[in-house]
């Protein structure tokens, strides 16, 4: 369900579109995450604030899943949702998407800091600067991609687990995965722009987020049952 | 101290901050840091590092970085920038007083002239560095023996790569990683043994998961599950100092099931029979009850190992920072002469290095036993042909030296008084460093060239300011032999100048400066290249053009027309000792295997130290810190070590995450809070090293040392842990 003022903001987007000065992200490149490679070192996060738009400010959101008992770690970029629920719920109008499908970080003057955004924002992506009084988010690098770079984050990613390229070229590197842009939310089915990578194996028309919040952290554990006496084990001790 | 010289963690401010600044130009160049040495492209303004830019050109990382690559430039520019010379002085602020870079120099010589007078040329010493470009590298080995006339000169090195380069040599004749890294995409099998891939060399993580996405099966050894192991195919949670029980255990299996080539074994390897009678005796029990490891999980690694057709085996300081770390070595490498799987594409072997230039560093003489072109300091005919080089006499070359650590210990019983460092921060990086630290105070003259007062900078008599990698140029040779070129971005500030002109400033005031009139590092290369020449390190085809020409050039290199040599011990090869024999640096061109016996670490553990203590890095910092701890997202990243332990250790102890705990070796003492994880082993801990003072984990390691390549025992000894009160 779309209210009416998400309604008129889609109308003023169209607008300002035309207004604002940019060059469309090439649409043959999308960005892909693939969290199964992702290996916490934050080159991502620390890359993010070289960015020339909000240099000293990285908009990555890099977290253990739980530390305790796994390395795991997830990258968090903007998605650019199609219907951008931190655009749908800005009381001020402030957020726009670009008609390359970007969603952009909200304008200054029309921005609120009223955080509706940051706690609507369904992927956690939205961060608020209270010191400039304005949100800040991920806007996919616009002033790279808009010169035909690739995002800073997916350029230096050193595992890519985030990758920027074509279709055809994640389809012959990532032969055992499969990207997917439907996520469900309880009741709320969100595309986007950005890809996620899931494996193959277990491929799905849509990624259920909140019941997947509730899964244990996934991949190797130590479970060696020993201690100080008795290193050796008979049975399996790597699960 | 610290007010004046720091460390200070510098973050990003005025011009670096303005986003529409314009550089003046780019510089496309190498980032200062670990052994992968991507390509990076340094934003210059006004003769100030002021950002990056990725370098996507580049063959080997393509524009990846990890977080030190991106934040490197905030080294440049700095607070705690070495602007002056400076001379120890207990009244000044900061205790040292700036002097006039030419006062210091004369005082540099007239103290090398009184020592050496008194106590004979090797009572003084010099320790250098695997940072330093080859050039550096070069100049200092020749410094040495030819201007100081010492044999005590020994490097960082020794607590890095030697332990793998004494092995390759005993195994193939020649040290350097066999393959290029793109042999690895053609894989079936990626064998990773001690090493944290994903945290010390995060590029070639890249290659390890895309080898997985075309098939391969990734097997991963170490005590911690590391960033790589999380989704490894098999996970192997050795005991720490256990690896030559491991590989030994599966040579057993591959001949218990066949799993050989023996046709490679036949026409290209000697030696596979004593081996064999050797590892009879590792059984899977047995090998399960030395590794800890399931004997399920062995059979299952030897099964993918022994039945694959391609493969890449990876190893890093994890089996190499041992009391018998070249053992370890020599049985990784048996597992894949006995596979065949070596010198083809797909078929790949290789010691990850840790440093700048670990590979280069480690070739052209400033390690105390070899000479330039990886050549043999005791033998006649390499003596002969550098002395020709040098413009000296053979006789006036010194004998070997020792490995650094034992120059401490020289040090400690008088036989060396005066010390010439670069490059290296002991106090930080050596074992038992409490003990370096008495060292460095009985010195009775000490001169450091560096560019921020690192920890044993802080025991100089003189410290004289040298140059960061941006403020020079020269070549290096990265992890998998590729030899590139380090382009210089901005001038040095201050009284600060290249290395290279200091160490000749000495030798000129030391009125020995024959041989050290070099004007440029490209003058260096050039007498380097000659000084290689027809040894196994054969740069004499390589010029700095060809090496931007081909994005690098991968040695041995022999003439102008030759492209380099990305793969090892092609079939058909030819080197310089075979002649054409085979292709293996040893006169039959064979390969060797050697018997590898399996000893218990130098101190295990008991009831009084009834844990292991292992060490390593994090992501974030590098080496002894001298740069990352100055560097300000990277020191929030990781801002200080934690003690990484088990659950079941934990509650043991009483001890909750974030609690502080007391670590104790019958070294010394550490306290630091508790990081409590599944992902180590319950019976060991482990805490990075990159922290000085109170926080260096290097006051509890040990100083045993292999007795082949004296690399020191970083990776295990005896500890206790409690909760501190």
């Amino acid at each position: 369900m779309r209210s009416a003022l998400v309604r008129s903001a889609s109308d003023q987007h169209a607008r300002g579109v035309r207004t604002l000065l940019i060059m469309p992200v090439p649409d043959q490149n999308e960005f892909f995450i693939d969290p199964n490679r992702c290996i916490g070192c934050q080159a991502c996060v620390q890359a993010c604030s070289e960015c020339d738009t909000h240099r000293g400010f990285s908009m990555i959101h890099l977290e253990y899943v739980d530390r305790a008992h796994s390395v795991q770690t997830v990258p968090v970029v903007c998605m650019h949702c199609d219907s951008p629920t931190c655009a749908e719920v800005c009381p001020a109008d402030a957020i726009k998407k670009t008609a390359d499908g970007v969603v952009q970080t909200a304008r200054k003057p029309r921005c609120i800091a009223c955080n509706n955004c940051v706690l609507a924002c369904p992927f956690g992506v939205p961060k608020m600067k209270t010191e400039f009084k304005l949100m800040m988010k991920c806007d996919m690098c616009y002033d790279r991609t808009s010169e035909g770079l690739k995002p800073m984050c997916a350029t230096v990613c050193p595992s890519q687990a985030l990758f920027f390229g074509t279709r055809e070229q994640i389809e012959s590197l990532r032969p055992r995965s499969t990207a997917t842009n439907r996520f469900q939310f309880g009741a709320q089915t969100i595309t986007t722009k950005v890809n996620m990578m899931t494996p193959r194996s277990g491929r799905s028309e849509y990624i259920d987020v909140t019941a997947a919040m509730n899964e244990r952290s996934t991949g190797k554990q130590i479970s060696l049952n020993v201690l100080m006496e008795g290193m050796y084990q008979e049975d399996d001790n790597a699960d | 101290m610290t007010e004046q010289f720091g460390p200070h963690p510098a973050y990003s401010q005025g011009e670096r901050l303005q986003t529409g600044v314009a550089p003046d130009k780019l510089v496309k160049t190498h980032c200062c840091f670990c052994g992968q040495q991507c390509g990076i492209q340094l934003k210059v303004k006004d003769n100030s590092v002021i950002g990056f830019e990725p370098w996507e050109d580049f063959p080997f990382n393509r524009g990846m970085l990890c977080p030190k690559g991106v934040k490197r430039y905030l080294q440049g520019s700095h607070p705690d920038r070495l602007l002056h010379a400076y001379e120890r002085d207990v009244n000044s602020e900061g205790g040292f007083r700036a002097v006039e870079y030419d006062r210091a120099i004369a005082r540099v010589a007239a103290e090398i002239q009184r020592l050496q007078a008194a106590h004979g040329k090797d009572s003084f010493g010099v320790i250098t560095g695997a940072s330093l470009t080859t050039e550096k590298a070069y100049l200092m080995g020749k410094f040495a023996r030819v201007c100081l006339q010492t044999a005590n000169i020994d490097y960082n090195g020794r607590l890095c790569m030697v332990s793998a380069a004494a092995g390759n040599k005993k195994a193939f004749g020649i040290d350097r990683a066999a393959n290029p890294w793109s042999d690895m995409l053609k894989s079936e099998v990626v064998w990773i043994s001690g090493a944290n891939v994903g945290e010390c060399a995060p590029i070639t993580t890249d290659y390890v998961w895309q080898a997985r996405e075309f098939g391969a099966k990734i097997i991963v050894v170490d005590p911690r599950i590391t960033p790589i192991a999380r989704t490894c195919d098999l996970f192997l949670p050795i005991k720490p100092g256990r690896d030559v029980a491991l590989f030994n255990g599966i040579l057993h299996l591959m001949i218990e099931n066949d799993w050989l080539d023996h046709e490679f074994i036949e026409s290209h390897t000697v030696g596979f029979e004593a081996v064999a009678e050797h590892v009879h005796e590792w059984t899977p029990r047995q090998t399960a009850q030395v590794t800890g490891i399931s004997e399920r999980a062995i059979r299952q690694a030897a099964e993918w190992w022994g039945e694959a057709r391609s493969s890449f085996l990876m190893h890093a300081r994890g089996i190499e920072h041992h009391s018998h770390g070249v053992q370890n070595v020599l049985g990784a490498i048996n597992m894949v002469l006995a596979s065949g799987r070596i010198g083809r594409e797909g078929c790949g072997y290789a010691t990850i290095t840790g440093q700048a230039n670990g590979q280069g560093g480690r070739e052209h003489g400033q390690k105390c036993d070899q000479l330039p072109g990886a050549r043999d300091i005791s033998n006649p005919e390499h003596r002969e042909y550098i002395a020709k080089v040098w413009g000296v006499s053979a006789d006036e070359i010194p004998a070997a030296g020792v490995d650094c650590y034992e120059m401490f210990r020289r040090i400690d019983r008088g036989e060396i008084r005066g010390l010439l460092s670069i490059c290296f921060n002991p106090k930080v990086s050596l074992p038992d460093n409490k003990f370096i630290t008495r060292c460095l105070e009985k010195l009775e003259f000490y001169v450091a060239i560096d560019f921020f007062l690192n920890e044993t900078a802080q025991h100089a008599d003189v410290v004289l300011p040298g140059s960061l990698q941006e403020e020079d140029e020269g070549v290096v040779t990265q992890i998998e032999g590729r030899v590139i070129k380090i382009n210089q971005a901005v001038d040095p500030p201050g009284d600060a100048r290249q290395d290279w002109r200091i160490i000749q400033d000495i030798a000129r005031s030391l009125r020995r400066e024959r041989g050290f009139t070099f004007t440029e590092p490209r003058e260096i290369f050039d007498e380097l290249r000659i000084a290689s020449k027809g040894g196994i390190a054969d740069y004499s085809g390589i010029t700095y053009e060809k090496i931007e020409k081909q994005g690098g050039v991968f040695w041995p290199c022999t003439s102008e027309d030759d492209r380099g040599t990305p793969r090892l011990f092609e079939t058909a090869s030819w080197n310089p000792i075979a002649r054409g024999a085979g292709p293996f640096y040893f006169p039959d061109g064979k390969a060797r295997f050697n018997v590898a016996p399996y000893t218990p670490p130098a101190e295990d553990v008991d009831d009084e130290y009834p844990l292991m203590l292992t060490t390593g890095r994090v992501v974030s910092q590098f080496l002894s810190g001298t740069q990352t701890r100055r560097i300000g997202p990277l020191v929030d990243q990781y801002p200080e070590p934690r003690i990484e332990m088990h659950p079941q250790l934990a509650e043991k102890l009483g001890i909750a995450d974030g609690d502080f705990a007391k670590a104790e070796t019958r070294r010394g003492d550490v306290t630091l809070r508790a990081m409590v994880v599944t992902t180590i082993r319950p019976d060991t801990i482990f805490i990075p090293y990159h922290w000085a003072g109170r926080k260096s984990v290097n006051q509890l390691t040990i100083s045993a040392q292999d007795p082949i390549s004296k690399i020191p025992e970083y990776k295990v000894c005896a500890v206790r842990v409690k909760k501190d009160e």
